[in-house]
């Protein structure tokens, strides 16, 4: 089985996060990079679907050079070789345009499942997988908390307000997974040394077949406008208890139409 | 882990991997193992697991084939996280003694099954109550009989034994007042603790910090003569050389300790305000800090030379021993700023500062006394006299 994760670099969740001033694009150079959360979840799914079906996994990353030290760090999970998607031409390009380019590669390189994080914690889009379904004419497994395949067909259970749905579909199919839908594995000592070894195959925008003029910030179809930094936190408001305590945390509460 | 552009990209990624493991195993999971002397089963298992346990064993027994800087960059990680090695390093380099003297019957029978984390080989018996420094003296015998040896004596300050399937033990095979040479008549026997069973007897030792260290009694204790390392006789020599490794990892744990506490002092001192300024503006607070940090630095160099030139194939008396004595002492004076630095905070226990402390008093003392790595460098090195 052809198992493909995609998997993206986005600044550590703990970190500082800037946009830069000259092209209003997130600052990806000065902040350490960490694997997208969700997207270790849907590495951990992908290593369990080919140690149930064998086959092979794919790491598909499109982002600028730095994204390698996330590539090293899926291979060192346990996937078998990466595609790098990385051109200057790629840098500022929106959803739209990224499930674009990704939808090529895919083409390109082929797969039976697709497997992708629900959304990435830098830009909280979370429709990269419904647009990559749609433009590769495959089935769309969304928001799974558990996966099953079994022969040409898929399951999965999708979650939703009111418990989760089943939802049935015949491969190739694209799925984007949840949070704690497994626990994701350790890199491990092994693993570290091997991935040294796996093959990284870096595309430019050329080499998929990626038509230039389609990608990158001019022909984005959403634009940031404007931005503002977040202003320093208020200081909050400390009530005293002096046998009122309640009340005044209710009143509190009430002003700001909590309750 | 400050020498980040030293390390390769791989020992990076093993030291945030470590980091990760470790992240799993804050900072209360380590006090709560502390205030009930228990050993931290979980972690030394999740480490087991993920490899990391077996990265000085070749691949070709199942190991990861790692280097000693490897597993120094590990250790350092997992004491710097504010947990701690100890329970698990010997682990990692107790079956160093067989990978090097041993048998290839005996790496086959052993290594693949510690590679594998299906035993444990992490309890090493050398000391005895009337043998401390002067290794030579220890006096527990093994004496022939027929295929087999038959053990009697007794150790102090086995480590780990209650957690192991099986023990190295140091013992004379000849005795002290029939040897030329004191360091003659020592040989090093594998004992399986499994089929000992009620022949060895343990008492364990209740000591300042969470350690798990017993007084052992043998009592005919009947080890198989294939289970010898080596020569009989050449023991000594088979310890020493095990020593090396031993004192760099030694180093690296207390390392990680050393810069954990300096983590925690300095972001404590930019944070405590005190007659309405951080207390880390006063340099009092400050310059403690910064001198245990370079020491820490310092030390960590010799540590990186020490195991570079063990892995290079060398025997690194000098810069391994060099390594345990300063980082034991840089880390010391780093427990002891970041005491002053927390104030009363340093000794409640929900601060951890008090745990840490504890734990960086014994690398001082064991497993080496550092005024016996003086006395090393006095004259093994320097060419003065010997004391002793
Ligand atoms: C928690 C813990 C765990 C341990 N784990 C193990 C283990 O797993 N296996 C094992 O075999 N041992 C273990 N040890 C023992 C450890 O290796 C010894 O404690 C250490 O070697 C020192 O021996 P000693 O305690 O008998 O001190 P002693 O030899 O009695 O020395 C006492 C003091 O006198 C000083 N001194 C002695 N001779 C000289 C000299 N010639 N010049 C200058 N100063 C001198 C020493 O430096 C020291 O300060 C452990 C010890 C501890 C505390």
């Amino acid at each position: 089985m052809n198992i493909v994760v995609c998997v993206k670099q986005v600044p550590d969740t703990w970190a500082e996060r800037k946009l830069r001033s000259e092209d209003k694009t997130l600052d990806r150079e000065s902040v350490d990079g960490v694997i997208n959360e969700l997207d270790e979840y849907a590495i951990e799914e992908s290593l369990r679907i080919k140690e149930a079906h064998d086959g092979e996994v794919t790491v598909l990353t499109m982002g600028p050079e730095k994204a390698a030290e996330s590539i090293r760090k899926a291979l060192s999970m346990g996937a078998d070789k990466a595609v790098h998607l990385v051109d200057d031409a790629l840098h500022g390009s929106d959803v739209l345009q990224t499930s674009y380019a990704m939808a090529q590669v895919l083409r390109k390189i082929g797969f039976d499942v697709v497997i992708l994080g629900s959304e990435s914690t830098d830009a909280r889009m979370g429709a990269l997988a419904a647009m990559l379904a749609e433009r590769l004419g495959v089935a769309q497994l969304s928001l799974a908390n558990k996966v099953e395949i079994d022969g040409g067909t898929i399951r999965t259970q999708r979650v939703a307000d009111y418990g989760f749905d089943r939802v049935e579909a015949s491969l190739p199919a694209v799925v984007s997974v949840v949070e704690k839908i497994n626990e994701p594995r350790y890199p491990s000592f092994k693993g570290i040394m091997a991935a040294k070894k796996k093959p990284v195959d870096k595309l430019g925008v050329a080499d998929a077949d990626i038509d230039a003029a389609k990608v990158g910030l001019t022909g984005a179809a959403t634009e940031v406008v404007d931005f503002v930094a977040a202003p320093p936190r208020e200081k909050g408001t400390i009530v005293k208890d002096e046998g009122d305590g309640g009340q005044k945390v209710a009143e509190f509460l009430a002003s700001k139409k909590f309750i | 882990m400050e020498m980040h552009a030293e390390l390769t990209p791989e020992q990076v990624a093993i030291k945030e991997a470590v980091a990760e493991l470790c992240a799993d195993f804050p900072d209360e999971y380590w006090r709560e193992r502390d205030a009930k002397l228990e050993y931290p089963q979980e972690f030394v298992d999740a480490l087991a697991e993920a490899g990391w346990l077996s990265v000085l064993i070749p691949e070709e027994y199942g190991g990861g084939g790692g280097t000693v800087a490897d597993a120094s960059i590990i250790l350092e990680a997992i004491n710097r996280s504010g947990g701690s090695g100890v329970p698990a390093h010997a682990q990692m380099y107790t079956m160093g003694t067989v990978l090097r003297h041993g048998s290839e019957e005996q790496k086959q029978r052993l290594l693949p099954r510690i590679a594998s984390n299906d035993i444990r080989l992490q309890a090493f018996g050398v000391t005895e109550p009337d043998a401390g420094s002067d290794t030579t003296r220890i006096r527990t015998f093994a004496a022939r009989d027929g295929d087999e040896y038959v053990v009697n004596g007794s150790k102090i300050w086995t480590s780990r034994f209650q957690h192991s399937d099986y023990m190295l033990l140091l013992c004379r095979t000849t005795r002290y007042e029939d040897v030329e040479k004191k360091t003659d008549g020592l040989s090093v026997l594998l004992v399986d603790l499994r089929e000992a069973g009620d022949s060895i007897k343990f008492r364990q030792i209740r000591t300042m910090t969470s350690h798990e260290t017993n007084e052992l009694f043998f009592e005919d204790v009947r080890v198989p003569v294939s289970n010898r390392i080596g020569e009989e006789g050449k023991g000594f020599r088979y310890i020493l050389s095990g020593m090396n490794v031993e004192r760099i990892l030694v180093a690296s744990e207390v390392l990680g300790d050393g810069f954990w506490f300096v983590d925690r002092a300095s972001a404590y001192a930019r944070e405590r305000v005190v007659f309405g300024r951080p207390i880390g503006m006063n340099q009092g607070v400050q310059f403690p800090l910064a001198q245990a940090y370079a020491q820490l630095h310092a030390a960590s160099l010799v540590r990186w030379q020490a195991a570079a030139l063990f892995d290079s194939g060398k025997q690194p008396g000098f810069e391994a021993n060099s390594a345990k004595l300063l980082a034991s002492q840089a880390t010391w004076a780093a427990a002891n700023a970041a005491m002053d630095t927390f104030g009363g905070y340093g000794v409640a226990e929900e601060f951890d500062i008090e745990r840490k402390f504890r734990e960086a008093r014994l690398p001082l003392i064991a497993p080496v006394n550092n005024n016996l790595i003086l006395a090393y460098i006095g004259h093994q090195v320097l060419g003065m006299p010997k004391s002793y």
